[in-house]
């Protein structure tokens, strides 16, 4: 059932689409991000599944991948959309007036990784307490590891 | 202003659960009659099947009188550490925020340390009443990446330890759900059976939680002798307990009463909040991974996929028990049909070799080294791959550069998406409904927070 | 009464009596935070009984309890809330770190979890395990139970 993917692809002209494992990918740019969703979801990809972020540090020119995992169960298919931003004040439109359910997992990125989400009706920290300072899943935040001393070795860590 | 709750119930007949007729029969003494009783308002009232409408209903209430109130993180119900603030007008909650972290381990960012040999023990962790699930979809992700295929009976080892793991998750589910609305026996029922399934874990795996046990290539050992005798025990036993539980529960008039009309989320609710799961099959959308995007050759198997109707507690905690049903038919399916064979793909740069022939060959020997401290690399790529665990969706996003650590493992957690729905479920309902709903939803925080 | 005796003092007969009395109806706190509170449960249920030692009864007030079992791993965010329920339990009190997560951060060295709940309250027993199983936890617990017993711990 590939029309659907003809049809958006047809529909934006400055989308690449991907496919990678056996997987539908495709990659917009940050400002079409919401318009896509809305045409993705009006296609027929009701769920979303997942909205996470990777942290791509060095080895590319916009820092951060915001990636959508959408499911349509009326046609049985997987899409995942991502766009990238840069690494100055990222941000991108948040997914939250198509799917509410958004709300959580944006505000997991915006923590772990500090993309703004234009839009979010209450972008807060999530899992960190609300004052902690930095964003852990950036690559340039340390793991945070205590040394760890073991009797038995001569040396201290 | 919708009313999430139907008030008035049908009128239930009194009888003990478990018995076929009515307590109360006819006298012969004459021709007297059980005349159709008036309904009594006090009993109705202490029942439950009428409620005296002193509640203000209506949105012209002042500010002043409504209340917050923090419920947890430290609480007996909340299944975890999740905390509510809740709005309380009286004893109607008007609006609800969950908010979580209490949990957070930073298992995300432990994982990109971990080699991928070593993800699987930090992924069993995050829904640690699930832990098969976890492991599978974060092997399904990694073999996906390096493109093997697992062999028949691994496949098969994977979905019996899998549905096995549903069983037990669910038993706890319906315990906890029990004990929260206060029949206090599901407590000791559902963890008595649990023991028998962990029994059987302890043998096979090694551990009663936390197995680490599917990991990519295959699963870590192979079924130990007698494994047929033991899991035919375990099919032979729990049909007979879960009629138990449909004794204590299922036309018991408290429970129904407590259950039926509570927590509502509806089919258009439950997709616009990504619900996956026994929620949104209780919504009636009948989605199924394990149906909609097989996974492990569970297509080889018959089973059916339970759907409710209304979305209340009720038809959360039906499915939850019409699912043990279905997960004992694919065991015993499994189980008939196991497969003889390798339990994990026999390629040396993945998988280690047989501790014995350590001994035996010095390539061996440098296979087992280099695999268990540098790990094997996993050619740069992304996927996602999901499994039908038995609170929903459970993802695995893997983000490889071609090393031996993942670059970015995320994890769809579905308690976490299916948290989001609570404020919906919980507006405008009694307090103590929120208690079932919360467990209805059956959150585990450690998949909430990762 | 001569209960609380410091150092190395033998206890007398009144307290004694007192050990005895506590050691025999302690009362949990619920602090299952994660994987080893399913454990814990599992240890309060019909298979390996809690009750036989008069421990079934997990409190849900910490006015109303005098043991803490920190079962499971401690983050950030926990962390005083934690703190703030050990405080609001009435003395004497002990402290069992259940797991290898709230012993000393067990497999989770990183930003988010407390390595080690003794830096926050002071621990009386350490269980190790990931999760310890129910018959660990016991042998924690009466291990416990012997040295309060023995004077060892005397508060």
């Amino acid at each position: 059932m590939s029309e659907v993917y003809d049809t958006l692809a047809s529909k934006f002209e400055d989308s690449s689409w991907t496919v990678s494992h056996s997987q539908t990918v495709v990659s917009v740019p940050a400002e079409g991000w919401f318009a896509f969703a809305e045409a993705a979801k009006e296609a027929g990809f009701e769920l979303l599944s997942d909205v996470t972020a990777v942290d791509w540090m060095r080895q590319r020119e916009k820092r951060f991948q915001v990636v959508a995992n959408l499911v349509s169960m009326s046609l049985r298919l997987r899409l995942r959309v991502v766009t990238y931003v840069d690494r100055d004040e990222p941000s991108v439109a948040s997914l939250c007036p198509l799917w509410p359910g958004a709300a959580f997992a944006e505000r997991e990125v915006f923590d772990m990784f500090g993309v703004v989400f234009e839009g979010h009706p209450d972008l807060t920290r999530i899992l960190m307490p609300d004052e902690w300072e930095g964003h852990p899943l950036r690559k340039d935040f340390g793991v945070g590891s205590v040394p760890v001393q073991f009797k038995a070795s001569n040396q201290v860590n | 202003m919708n009313d999430s709750r139907n008030l008035e119930t049908e009128s239930v007949d009194i009888w003990i659960a478990g018995t076929e007729e009515p307590q109360f029969q006819p006298t012969d003494e004459g021709d007297q009659e059980i005349l159709e009783t008036e309904s009594d308002l006090r009993m109705d009232t202490q029942m439950g099947r009428v409620v005296e409408d002193d509640y203000v209903f209506d949105d012209e209430t002042d500010e002043d009188e409504r209340m917050i109130v923090n419920m947890g993180p430290q609480h007996p119900s909340t299944h975890g550490v999740l905390r509510l603030q809740l709005e309380l007008e009286g004893e109607i909650v008007r609006r609800s925020k969950p908010i979580i972290g209490y949990l957070h381990t930073g298992m995300e960012k432990t994982a990109e340390q971990l080699t991928f040999g070593q993800g699987p023990m930090n992924v069993t962790r995050m829904d640690y009443l699930a832990p098969l699930h976890g492991e599978l979809a974060y092997s399904l992700a990694v073999e996906r990446l390096l493109d093997v295929e697992v062999p028949p009976r691994a496949e098969a080892i994977r979905i019996l330890m899998t549905e096995l793991n549903r069983v037990s998750s669910h038993l706890v589910a319906l315990a906890t759900n029990g004990m929260d609305i206060g029949a206090l026996s599901m407590m000791i029922y559902g963890f008595r059976e649990r023991e028998s399934i962990l029994d059987f874990f302890e043998k096979t795996t090694g551990l009663r939680m936390n197995h680490n046990f599917i990991r990519p290539g295959g699963v870590a050992v192979d079924l130990h002798p007698g494994w047929k005798d033991d899991v035919a025990a375990i099919l032979d036993d729990l049909p007979k307990r879960l009629a138990e539980y449909d004794d204590l529960l299922q036309a018991n008039p408290i429970w129904l009463a407590r259950t039926k009309g509570v927590g509502v989320i509806t089919k258009e609710e439950a997709l616009a909040y990504s619900i996956t799961g026994p929620p949104l099959r209780a919504a009636g959308v009948e989605w199924d991974l394990r149906k909609a995007f097989p996974y492990s050759g569970i297509e080889k198997y018959e089973f059916d996929v339970p759907v409710g109707e209304t979305g209340d507690v009720y038809d959360r905690y039906r499915i939850k028990v019409d699912e043990i049903h279905e997960s004992l038919k694919i065991v015993s399916q499994v189980m008939d049909a196991m497969p003889k064979g390798d339990y994990r793909v026999p390629d040396r740069k993945i998988t280690p070799p047989p501790r014995g022939r350590i001994d035996e060959s010095m390539e061996a020997l440098i296979h087992h080294f280099k695999l268990f401290t540098e790990g094997f690399k996993v050619p740069a790529g992304e996927t996602y791959v999901a499994v039908e665990s038995p609170r929903g969706e459970l993802g695995c996003y893997l983000v490889s550069d071609g090393g031996a650590t993942p670059y970015r493992m995320h994890t769809r957690a579905p308690s976490f998406y299916n948290l989001q729905a609570l404020p919906i479920a919980m507006a405008d309902s009694l307090m103590a409904d929120t208690v079932a709903t919360v467990a209805s939803m059956d959150p585990v925080m450690g998949d909430v927070d990762r | 009464m001569a209960t609380t005796a410091p150092g190395n003092l033998l206890m007398t007969t009144v307290g004694k009596a007192a050990s005895w009395a506590r050691t025999r109806s302690m009362f949990p706190a619920t602090f299952g935070l994660a994987c080893c509170a399913i454990e814990m449960m599992a240890s309060g249920s019909a298979h390996y009984d809690l009750a036989r030692f008069g421990m079934e009864v997990f409190r849900a007030s910490p006015r109303q309890a005098d043991l803490m079992i920190v079962a499971g791993r401690v983050s950030q965010k926990m962390a005083p809330v934690l703190r703030q329920v050990y405080d609001q339990m009435p003395d004497p009190k002990w402290v069992i770190s259940m797991g290898a997560c709230a012993s000393s951060g067990g497999m989770f060295n990183n930003y988010a979890l407390v390595q080690g709940v003794d830096q926050i309250v002071p621990v009386d027993i350490y269980v190790p395990g990931c999760p310890p199983g129910p018959q660990s936890l016991m042998h924690g617990i009466l291990t416990l139970h012997d040295k309060i017993m023995s004077g060892e711990i005397a508060q």
